[in-house]
């Protein structure tokens, strides 16, 4: 009994040193580190994709660390783990600017925990990097926004599908949430600048988590028995989509009918399902797993040696978290601190290569100037990459098919520095520095 | 326990309440010394209080305000809501609404008609339920009106045709879970998903500077501590007696010639009130409200704050909700995996052996204490309920 | 369309003449190009592939449609790779061995060198012996009869003696007729076109009715009304087959949902369990799909056979678990199971987690589920949702049989009516207890192999079909096994006739706004139990 009772004292005692010595070992290292903040849900309807996410960061700072870290610092990463709980975001990126002090936040995937996040960052003049496509009409001095704009997927897609596939009617389907809303909202806008008729135009909005779709595909079907060429542009998204293209599968929707082209479905959402039937439908991406680049090769190797899995695959939202996290490290360098305003200004401008072969710019609007890919499904999961843009697209904040903000532009250099300047009435709105 | 009429109101309610006691004295104690050390101290002396902290705070005292309304119905009167964070989330949404009105043309497209969300999905106009949250008077009303009408219908119906026990749970579900598909519909008008967000102040006070904060910590303690005595009114009078009788044994409450459905809808109603209050506090502390309020696993929760502090207290709701949220806090930020896991287990844990939550578990240590320190009176029990 | 379709003829003619000009292609120069051929240059490859008297030149196509064609990368021969990965070298027939992963390189196709190649292929097949093959190449045909040479379809349809291939030919040369400039052919098409329910012939009917301009809308009076008179006909009997259709999908939405609940309708309607983990245990039945498709990866249809005991003994054996070490505590207090199953789902679903990570997993659908079941051209019928109504039957039925059949079944029901009575009489009602518990569970599970087949299978399978399912137990009362098949075949039509006017996420409100309304009216469901048992709940 006696004995016990030492020997848990000991234990305790034991447990209490290491972790005073921990706390000490931490200390000393909150002098000489750079910490990165990683905001990504790791439990909650998001984990499914966030999760690699976070793994990308976790691989990011770990090959700069054995490559002597930045500025002479190690690299400390700092998880955090928001829930899917858009609050949380808010509450969390706090937590990570005050109290662990971050100095820069790779973060959030959903406009939502975006725009909770929002307020929070620039309150406390932090940075942070958003690695998805999103629906634009945003530009903060404290985010760089290093996925997709619209007009550097939907708007690109739907050029090809009109240009080289010969699509004249559209059906515009998606998940009811803001980042469905607007894309279509300026898809519409710009089809019918291109002469689309409005009833050639189906627009369908579906739940979160959306799992009957039989009248949704029955609906498309008889939509695109007319004759005319059809396609579908689908922003629905996550969860939602397995059940989606079961159901085409299904009723027999072949991708040379009525190809659909998909802005959120990448080889990661594809790993979730036999792909067979659905080879031919198409993704418009930055990025594809197949592209033939070294950096490419490489970054694939390194992926499957640190996540200890040889089946993982990579897809665009990474990319986008590998540039950002790389025109950080080199924007700190160039500008010799993490100071958040420093690193802002060094920030623009910057180059990295993208993993496409190409060199991906930071412009003045915080938006990257990428290529667009076009890639159809094959049966292993993958795209078969079967156009791309001749050039590099540069992301716009503000979509010149919207009335409200055709006028709008985004600079952050002297002299305009502002997110969301009317270039007619010379002024700035609320989002300036 | 008896009443003596002649001390004051305050005095008769929290008499016989010790728990009560403590619980206002430490709340009133935290509304000075939090807002005071945050404002006061420098960052980085050691009485300083970060922001961080002060909100997150705040935000624990609305949810212990959520939870004392979801004890009242739960613990005095045996109606399970499992929709409680519908009515939360609609004051929540009221105030909102008043703080998307207070940013007028600051918006990222200057509209000073319109918020943003609405400019971008090009509507022309304000629709009509907008209107008057532009009146901070009109939009505090329409906190206690909006959820509380919709627990007069709601309970009116439900009550009336006596929906009872786990059907009454069932549809509050099916209430909320309806509001939630409902709120997260673009075409409604609330901002769909993204919910509001992005207030800039309140009153014409800045949202982001300190003081503001500090002054809504202050609120939140005020209202947590009026949310606590007003429940503590309702139970302690005669309403209550009878609300409590109508929770042990409903058929033999309504033989007896009470109109249950009234006592329980007066009651519900009351609970949907002080939900509704706890959600406009809770917004501008966090910044946002979206749909995910709605959500059926947050009303569950709610039920697990009272059941782990310990129902029928309503003090002990209010230390269930500090206790969950800050493990909670704690876990999602160190070892995020295992957070689901503690939760569950809390869960089970907490119904099978502590059916009287962390009070029913403190009055039993101090009872064995008791025995063991062989004080050989028993001690009257009275001040239970 | 057909500007479109001329500018690529066009397109294609002006790089045939280049091509040809360059050599006169035998199969193996025609096929060696293919390597560094743009998509569009590959489309005349094809073409020039097909034209060649030459036997290996199908097996060829085939493979390029079906993503299998690749070419050695040192060496630029041309392989197939069967679906065993056995490689052979396409124009020698010769098996290769010993290839390297980075080898080899696929030839690329991208949808419409897909279409044209379908086309191709389907021109060739329509002379073969199996008439399976000739329906299938016909029914291709339809989809391009733009680009199928009249002479084809008319020699075949002079020998075809199949009447099933025979209808679809006369539908395919009356499209091609119908494009004629000859005003006695185009009548002569219209009347073949007559009465057809594929989507082609009402696609054609309408471009065709549409190519009028006004005055040959006098001067072609009489096969403009032949046209309309057609597709007035057609779309009449389309609509008619349009709400049969949706009938369907309401029944198949309804199988699901009685899937979902008919565990449930035993815990919780005959128990009065609540149980917030029901949703977690069709994820388990799900998962051990995954599982068992994992341990049998070459029989797909057999592994989701296997699957259906093994989703029953996993989820059972969890739900006897719960029972004994959970439930069997809390009788009496329903709403406290109710916060202890709840906290059982939690653990449920991030072991789930933790164990097979947060992503989906894949599980693969047999042959035989996929596809649809065609009643009529108009009208077809998914497979795997008609397997899905007839399972769901099945097993209300063995369920019921269960009940009313066996020993279990009696003591069951004894139990539940009066606990003590059936405890004197000899009856052990702790076990029977937690076998009714098992046996809820288990079917829960049985329907995680079923949702399996339509959606995803991850961590949050469960949580998606809890709602629903307490909808279906109350609406359809509690206790009633019927009940729950009247309301979950009723919510599932009803929710797929509100949604064509309302859309997806409204018929889903109203649905539940009148389930609110409807307990309202009558608090114990559809089918109410009468008598004591009433006032327990």
């Amino acid at each position: 009994m006696k004995k016990t009772g030492f020997k848990s004292l000991s234990k305790a005692s034991k447990v209490l040193a290491t972790a005073a010595l921990a706390a000490g070992i931490s200390l000393a290292h909150a002098a000489d580190t750079i910490k990165v903040g990683v905001l990504h849900s790791l439990s909650g309807t998001m984990a499914i994709s966030e999760t690699t996410l976070k793994d990308t960061v976790l691989m990011m700072v770990d090959q700069q660390n054995k490559k002597g870290g930045l500025l002479g610092k190690k690299l400390e990463p700092v998880v955090v783990d928001p829930a899917s709980n858009w609050p949380l975001f808010a509450e969390k990126a706090r937590e990570l600017l005050e109290k662990d002090k971050v100095d820069v936040i790779f973060g959030c995937w959903t406009s939502v925990s975006r725009k909770s996040v929002l307020p929070v960052i620039e309150e406390l003049n932090g940075l942070m990097f958003y690695p998805v496509q999103y629906e634009g009409e945003e530009s903060s001095y404290n985010v760089f926004y290093t996925g997709a704009a619209p007009n550097q997927q939907a708007i690109p897609a739907v050029d090809y599908l009109m240009k080289d596939v010969g699509v004249k009617r559209w059906v515009l389907a998606g998940t009811d949430y803001v980042y469905p809303r607007t894309t279509n909202k300026i898809l519409e806008s710009y089809l019918k600048s291109k002469g689309v008729a409005g009833k050639d135009i189906m627009i369908n909005y579906t739940p979160f988590g959306h799992s009957d779709w039989q009248t949704i595909v029955s609906d498309i079907k008889k939509f695109g028995s007319t004759g005319v060429k059809t396609a579908v542009v689908s922003t629905i998204n996550g969860d939602a989509n397995v059940p989606f293209y079961k159901e085409l599968a299904n009723q027999g929707v072949s991708a040379e009918d009525i190809p659909v082209v998909a802005f959120s479905v990448g080889e990661e959402e594809l790993s979730g399902f036999d792909t067979a039937p659905l080879v031919g439908h198409l993704a418009a991406w930055n990025y594809f797993m197949s592209a033939d680049s070294k950096e490419n090769d490489d970054f694939i190797k390194q992926w499957h040696a640190f996540i200890k899995d040889d089946k993982r695959v990579t897809n665009d939202p990474m990319e986008a978290t590998y540039i950002g996290f790389n025109m950080w490290a080199k924007a700190v360098e160039k500008a010799g601190t993490t100071d958040v305003d420093k690193v802002e200004a060094a920030m623009i401008g910057i180059e990295t290569p993208n993993l496409t072969g190409g060199m991906a710019t930071m412009n003045k609007n915080h938006h990257l100037s990428k290529p667009v890919l076009i890639g159809e499904i094959q049966d292993d999961g993958q795209f078969d990459i079967v156009w791309e843009t001749d050039g590099l697209v540069a992301g716009d904040a503000w979509t010149d098919y919207l009335p409200e903000s055709k006028n709008l532009i985004s600079d952050w250099t002297a002299p305009v520095k502002c997110g969301n300047y009317n270039t007619v009435t010379k002024t700035c709105g609320g989002a300036a520095k | 326990m008896t009443i003596q009429d002649n001390r004051g109101p305050l005095t008769r309610l929290l008499m016989s309440d010790s728990g009560g006691r403590k619980l206002i004295l430490l709340m009133l104690v935290l509304a000075v010394i939090i807002p005071f050390c945050n404002l006061v101290f420098a960052e980085g002396s050691f009485f300083h209080i970060s922001t961080y902290t002060m909100t997150l705070l705040g935000k624990y005292l609305c949810y212990a305000l959520l939870a004392i309304a979801v004890d009242l119905i739960w613990g005095y009167c045996g109606i399970l809501s499992l929709g409680h964070g519908a009515f939360f989330a609609l004051g929540g949404y009221a105030m909102g609404m008043y703080l998307m009105r207070q940013i007028g043309d600051r918006g990222v497209y200057g509209n000073a008609e319109l918020p943003d969300f609405m400019v971008f999905l090009n509507w022309q106009e304000l629709p009509w339920y907008w209107y008057g949250f532009d009146s901070f008077a009109f939009a505090m009303l329409m906190v206690l009106l909006a959820p509380g009408i919709l627990a007069f219908v709601f309970g009116f119906l439900a009550f009336r045709s006596r929906v009872t026990g786990v059907y009454l749970s069932i549809i509050t579900q099916a209430m909320t879970y309806a509001l939630l598909l409902a709120f997260f519909r673009n075409d409604m008008g609330f901002g769909g998903n993204n919910g509001l967000t992005d207030f800039k102040d309140i009153l014409g006070f800045s949202l982001q500077s300190d003081s503001t904060r500090a002054v809504l910590f202050i609120a939140s303690v005020l209202a947590l501590i009026g949310g606590y005595l007003i429940s503590r009114f309702i139970v302690t009078s005669k309403l209550g007696r009878v609300l409590v009788a109508i929770r042990d044994a409903e058929s033999r409450a309504r033989f007896l010639g009470y109109r249950v459905e009234y006592y329980k809808l007066f009651v519900f109603v009351v609970s949907s009130m002080l939900a509704g209050v706890a959600g406009a506090l809770y917004v501008p502390q966090v910044g946002i409200i979206n749909p995910g309020e709605f959500a059926p696993i947050n009303s569950i929760e709610i039920i697990i704050w009272v059941a782990v502090g310990g129902r029928n207290t309503l003090y002990g709701a209010v230390i269930g909700a500090v206790l969950v949220n800050y493990a909670k806090t704690v876990f999602t930020g160190a070892f995020a995996e295992l957070w689901l896991f503690l939760l569950g287990g809390l869960f089970v844990l907490t119904t099978l052996w502590l059916p009287k939550g962390m009070v029913g578990l403190w009055d039993l240590i101090r009872e064995k204490y008791r025995h063991r320190q062989n004080t050989a009176a028993p001690l009257a029990q009275g001040d239970q309920t | 369309m057909m500007i479109l379709c001329r500018q690529i003829v066009a397109a294609l003619l002006l790089m045939m003449c280049a091509l040809s000009q360059a050599q006169e292609g035998s199969l193996e120069t025609l096929a060696t190009q293919l390597i560094d051929a743009s998509y569009r240059e590959k489309a005349v490859l094809a073409e020039q592939i097909a034209a060649l008297d030459d036997e290996r030149s199908l097996p060829l196509l085939s493979a390029l449609l079906n993503s299998a064609l690749y070419y050695k990368k040192d060496d630029q021969r041309i392989l197939i790779v069967a679906e065993d990965d056995s490689i052979t070298d396409a124009l020698s027939n010769e098996a290769v061995e010993n290839l390297g992963r980075r080898d080899k390189k696929k030839i690329g196709v991208n949808n419409s060198l897909r279409r044209t190649l379908r086309n191709l292929i389907s021109q060739a097949q329509i002379n073969s012996r199996n008439p399976d093959i000739r329906l299938q190449a016909a029914t291709n045909l339809l989809k391009s009869s733009a680009d199928v040479e009249p002479e084809i379809i008319h020699q075949a349809l002079a020998k075809e003696q199949n009447d099933a291939v025979r209808e679809v030919l006369s539908l395919v040369q009356g499209l091609i007729l119908l494009a004629s400039d000859q005003a006695a052919e185009r009548r002569q098409g219209l009347a073949a076109l007559d009465g057809s329910l594929y989507p082609q012939v009402r696609a054609s009917l309408n471009q065709f009715i549409q190519g009028f301009s006004e005055e040959e809308k006098i001067s072609r009076r009489d096969e403009l009304k032949m046209a309309e008179k057609s597709l007035a006909d057609i779309e009449t009997l389309v609509s008619m087959n349009g709400y049969i259709e949706n009938l369907y999908f309401g029944l198949a939405l309804g199988a699901v949902l009685l899937l979902a609940a008919i565990g449930l309708a035993i815990t919780f309607g005959v128990m009065g369990v609540i149980n917030m983990a029901h949703g977690e245990m069709i994820m388990l039945g799900a998962y051990t799909t995954y599982v068992v498709q994992q341990l049998l990866p070459q029989h797909i249809g057999l592994s989701l056979v296997v699957s259906v005991p093994a989703a029953f003994l996993v989820s059972g054996v969890v739900g006897v678990a719960i029972e004994r070490g959970v439930i069997r505590h809390l009788y009496g207090r329903p709403l406290e199971t109710l916060l202890a199953t709840f906290g059982i789902s939690l653990v449920l679903q991030q072991a789930v987690r933790s164990i097979f990570s947060p992503l989906n997993r894949e599980v693969a659908t047999p042959e035989w589920m996929a596809g649809t079941f065609m009643v009529n051209p108009a009208l077809e019928l998914t497979w795997n949702r008609l397997y899905i109504i007839i399972f769901s039957l099945l097993v209300l039925a063995l369920l019921a049989l269960v009940l009313k059949r066996t020993l279990f079944g009696l003591q069951m029901r004894a139990v539940t009516m009066n606990r003590p009575m059936a405890s004197s009489m000899g009856i052990r009602t702790g076990w029977v207890d937690a076998l009714t518990f098992g046996l809820g569970s288990g079917i829960a599970g049985i329907a995680g192999v079923a949702l399996s087949q339509l959606t995803n299978v991850g961590p949050n399978l469960g949580q998606a079909y809890i709602i629903d399912s307490f909808m279906v137990v109350v609406f359809g009362g509690v206790g009633n096994l019927w009940g729950t098949l009247v309301a979950a075949m009723s919510l599932g039509v009803a929710n797929k006739i509100f949604e064509p006017l309302a859309g997806a996420v409204l018929a889903k409100i109203l649905v539940l706004v009148f389930i609110i309304l409807f307990i309202q009216k009558r608090p114990r469901g559809l089918f109410a139990l009468k008598g004591r048992a009433v006032d327990n709940a």
